[in-house]
């Protein structure tokens, strides 16, 4: 098992490496220095002066890869893969073109981000067993055909619809939560109710569809005509013998976005004023700060790998037949 | 033993709701069990016993329904008039249950312990403490050593034979008065359905516990069966003491069923196959539903249903023995004797073929072991003649099939073909063309999104065998050789039934005009009507065109009928080599001994076999000297210390054996 985990963080690397250079490569090709310089200074005259002194105020005025001006390590270490891009993997990412630190920054906004997202996930992965389940013991009834139905009108929303639709009504109208923000502590509750909710049913319709598919698929195992051949209720059949089998797929599918909530929602914090790692993001590409645009691109894909180890790591878990060599 | 009337069935019709209506699939079927007493329901797949048992049980799927008029009376109880919740006191309980499948149908994230546990949870108020010490002494019952131990397994770690133990366990623990054995040994190897066979009559004497048995293997009948029934189409066209079937079936049906086993003495002539195949169960025809492959059927056979009636001591239902008018005309088709090929000479010399499979282990994934799938294994095949590499599953007879294509890469040795070695470089297209295989199981080695004229004519265009005029005429003759119709052949595989896939994989592999074909199991997931009519076909086709078979197979009968030499394999060796009448009169090594006595005949006086402990080892670590000597009745001390050197009886026949 150790072993195991160790070999699959030694696979890791090579991905995160390519995922390292690329990133740098795209964003470095697509948008030089210079073209970061003019569109931070943004003012219409600006002199080549000014651009230099951008670049050397934020650190991009060295070259790409190697640095001819250099002695010893320096021709390798004074470049901007290596300040820019290969820093990150100590987790150093440095200071956002506007002057931030960008480590100081996701540190402080993962919470929020957390507070928002580990509870949708929560509650929308019992809400989607429970109601899945609930159809399944149905099935063949005017209650399975309704509920399919409306699971595919819930899908056919856009989440914005949910969204303005929540704010309005509820927040508004109503005035049952407020419309947006965020505090912290125990008060911030307040803030997060709406936001889970509209979370939660905005998945409720794929979330239930996909689960009520792996349910059925084990209905028509063997394994099930055996437990009934026993003389056991349709329920113990269907929240022992099924449920424990069907875990298996929504759990491992569950277990690969954990380390991605920190990341966040775009969408929804920017809509509810949340300060999470999602709206810093998009505030990032709306100012066109690619230092953080960057950070977060690298963060992501650190955190799926962590989620897909974790996934393979999970199976040993709930399913006697593997074990890892 | 007690002769009180403990299951009653009257009337049972079960049908089904489907797309085009309701179709009728069980058609008033009547028959009672008495206590003590073994009915065996006998039919081909698609008959509808598998149907019956679940209807006994009320396991029936959602889309099926009852008729007003059935009965199925547990002791006098009709269990059809009971709700679904009472009927739960009765499964599991008064009634057990085991099903075909041992490998699906447990489930796997519970351990064996839990599963069995689970029935005195549900039907009786022990204590877990008392629970776990039933759970053991039926898992000793029914024969699973170390059972404590194994207790906390999961079923994946058990062997299947293990796993059908464990089926039977659970089934038997509330001491059920009926137990349902739903062709509960077909999933396992000859020495575990005998072994598995033994135990349930063991069981039932000592329970006087009733068994409805389906099956549809004879020998299995023969073996466990007081009273018979014959299901077709849905119906139960003969019932009978065991006696009286086995000496003289009435139903044209049964008799054919008696015809189309392969064995020894029908070696020289085809078999009396049955035309066409068994009609869909949810099909209800005019008149005899055997009528239209029934070879001594006259007009009323396709007018009128003949009931089941009794003759003598007998119930048939057939009008051979209702009609005192029976037509004298009636053709019987007489038997073709076939001219033997003589053999000339080697085709294909396998010398010392090793295929191991490195284990590997730790980050850097470096071999700490092996399995030794085939291990040293020798023969020689010759030309226009069949050899039959017998062995139980996992015994590396596949592999090495394979292996002579270059399908699985070998460790070592060579397959001299030729002259040259053909297990080495890379192989040319014409050893592709000489070489072919057909596969076990016709539904997945075809491809789905191709008709079969591109699936035949695929190889023709890849070997340049024929051009864009003779293609079409070329696939025809193929088609007809293996008696499908010319006209299907822009079809899809998924529009035949299973024979007919087979045929065309048979036709597919002759349309490179191949020398040496190697049959991998090709009858094993056929029904026996239908695995005759593809054993006719092989047999004409190898006096026709001349062809060597290496025949993969793990079935007796087969091999008895249509090989001319046998090799069998244990653990990746081979234990010993004949021709088909000195092996199967003669066995010498005991493993042939025990893998012989274990196949059960139909017809004939069963030997008792010597009793074959233990499971297969693995391949991993195989036994140290004789791979078989801890399984052995007659291993000696040298046995264990030496692999044995073989030792020569006659001109072909050997065995690796010290006893000789």
């Amino acid at each position: 098992m150790l072993g195991y985990i160790l070999r699959r963080l030694l696979y890791a690397m090579p991905v995160l490496i390519g995922v390292n250079l690329i990133t740098f490569l795209l964003f470095f090709s697509v948008n030089t220095p210079d073209d970061m310089a003019r569109s931070q200074l943004g003012a219409k005259y600006v002199t080549q002066n000014a651009i230099e002194h951008w670049k050397q105020q934020h650190g991009y005025d060295k070259p790409l890869f190697f640095n001819q001006e250099s002695v010893g390590t320096g021709k390798i270490t004074e470049t901007l893969f290596y300040t820019k891009s290969v820093s990150m993997f100590a987790f150093h990412f440095g200071r956002s073109d506007g002057g931030r630190n960008i480590g100081h920054d996701i540190v402080q906004r993962m919470w929020p981000s957390l507070a928002l997202a580990a509870p949708v996930l929560l509650l929308g992965l019992l809400t989607n067993i429970i109601l899945a389940i609930v159809i399944v013991f149905f099935r063949g009834s005017y209650l399975e055909t309704g509920g399919l139905i409306l699971c595919i009108i819930l899908m056919s929303i856009s989440s914005l619809f949910y969204i303005i639709f929540g704010q309005y009504f509820i927040g508004r109208v109503m005035q049952l939560t407020p419309i947006s923000g965020f505090s912290g502590g125990w008060h911030g509750i307040k803030f997060l109710i709406l936001p889970v909710v509209i979370g939660v049913i905005g998945g409720i319709g794929t979330g239930i569809r996909w689960y009520r598919t792996l349910f059925l698929e084990e209905i028509n195992k063997d394994y099930v005509r055996t437990a009934r051949a026993k003389g056991l209720s349709q329920m113990r059949v269907l929240f022992v013998h099924v449920l424990k089998n069907a875990m298996i797929p929504i759990l491992t599918g569950v277990v690969v976005i954990i380390p991605s909530l920190f990341l966040g929602s775009l969408i929804m914090e920017s809509f509810f004023g949340i300060p999470g790692l999602g709206s810093y993001t998009i505030d990032a590409i709306r100012t066109q700060d690619f230092a953080i645009v960057r950070s977060m691109v690298f963060l992501g894909a650190v955190l799926y790998i962590a989620g897909l180890i974790l996934t393979d790591i999970s199976y040993t878990f709930v399913d006697p037949r593997v074990r890892l060599k | 033993m007690s002769e009180s009337l403990l299951l009653e069935v009257n009337h049972l019709s079960v049908g089904l709701h489907t797309e085009a209506g309701y179709k009728k699939a069980i058609k008033d079927i009547s028959f009672r069990i008495n206590s003590g007493e073994t009915l065996v329901l006998l039919g081909e797949s698609g008959s509808g016993k598998t149907m019956t048992a679940l209807a006994i049980n009320q396991l029936l799927p959602a889309v099926a329904g009852y008729s007003s008029q059935s009965q199925v009376n547990f002791k006098h109880e009709d269990l059809l008039s009971l709700s679904e919740v009472q009927m739960r006191k009765y499964r599991g309980n008064k009634i057990g249950m085991i099903f075909q499948e041992p490998m699906s149908s447990l489930n796997p994230v519970f351990t064996i312990g839990q599963q069995i546990g689970e029935s005195y949870k549900k039907h009786t108020q022990l204590t877990s403490k008392a629970i776990k010490a039933k759970v053991l002494s039926l898992l000793d019952a029914v024969g699973i050593p170390a059972a404590k131990k194994r207790m906390n397994d999961y079923p994946h770690q058990l062997s299947g034979g293990m796993k059908q133990r464990v089926m039977i366990a659970m089934a038997l623990a509330q001491d059920p008065q009926l137990l349902i054995a739903d062709e509960a040994t077909t999933a396992l190897d000859v020495t575990t359905q005998y072994q598995v066979l033994q135990l349930l009559k063991t069981l039932q004497k000592n329970s006087n516990m009733s068994m409805l048995f389906i099956t549809h293997d004879l020998g299995v009948a023969a073996e466990i069966a007081h009273r018979v029934a014959v299901m077709y189409n849905g119906h139960i066209i003969e019932n009978s003491n065991k006696e009286n079937f086995f000496n003289k079936p009435l139903h044209p049906y049964s008799q054919r069923l008696f015809d189309v086993l392969p064995d020894i003495d029908k070696r020289d002539r085809l078999l009396k196959a049955i035309p066409g195949t068994v009609p869909p169960i949810t099909d209800t025809l005019v008149g005899c539903p055997f009528a239209n492959r029934c070879d001594q059927a006259w007009e009323i056979c396709h007018k009128i249903f003949p009931k089941l009636t009794k003759v003598n001591e007998h119930k048939v239902a057939c009008h051979l023995y209702t009609t005192d008018h029976v037509p004298t005309s009636i053709q019987h088709d007489k038997q073709t004797v076939l001219k033997k090929n003589k053999s000339s000479g080697t085709i294909l010399s396998i010398e010392n073929v090793k295929i191991f499979y490195p284990i590997r282990s730790g980050i850097l994934q470096r071999k700490v072991g092996e399995v030794k799938a085939v291990d040293d294994v020798s023969f020689i095949l010759k030309k226009s003649q069949t050899l039959a590499l017998v062995g139980e599953s996992g015994c590396g007879k596949s592999t090495l099939g394979k292996s002579l294509l270059q399908l699985v890469d070998s460790t070592a040795g060579c397959v001299n073909y030729q002259g040259r070695n053909i297990l080495q470089g890379k192989n040319s297209i014409q050893l592709r063309r000489d070489i072919q295989m057909i596969f076990q199981d016709p539904y997945a080695s075809l491809d789905p999104k191709k008709t079969i004229f591109q699936s035949i004519s695929e190889g023709m265009k890849i070997h340049g065998l024929s051009n864009k005029q003779t293609l079409l005429s070329e696939v025809d003759r193929l088609l007809d050789s293996v008696g499908i119709l010319k006209d299907y052949k822009y079809r899809y595989p998924h529009e035949f039934s299973g024979g007919q896939r087979q045929r065309i994989c048979i036709a597919r592999a002759l349309a490179v005009k191949p020398k040496i074909i190697i049959c991998d199991e090709p009858t094993s997931g056929l029904d026996v009507s239908i695995q005759a009519q593809i054993l006719n076909l092989l047999k004409n086709l190898q006096s026709t065109y001349e062809l060597s078979f290496l025949f993969i197979t793990h079935d007796i009968s087969v091999v008895s009928y249509l090989a001319d030499e046998v090799a069998v394999m244990y653990l990746g060796k081979i234990v010993e080599q004949g021709s088909v009448y000195q092996l199967l009169e003669d066995p010498k090594h005991p493993y042939t001994k025990i893998l012989l006595s274990a196949v059960l005949r139909a017809k004939k006086e069963q030997k008792t076999p010597a009793k074959l402990t233990g499971e297969q080892p693995s391949p991993i670590e195989p036994p140290t000297g004789c791979y078989f000597h801890p399984r052995c009745p007659k291993a000696m001390a040298q046995c264990k210390k030496e692999y044995p050197k073989k030792a020569q009886f006659g001109e072909n026949h050997w065995a690796a054996c010290h006893l000789y």
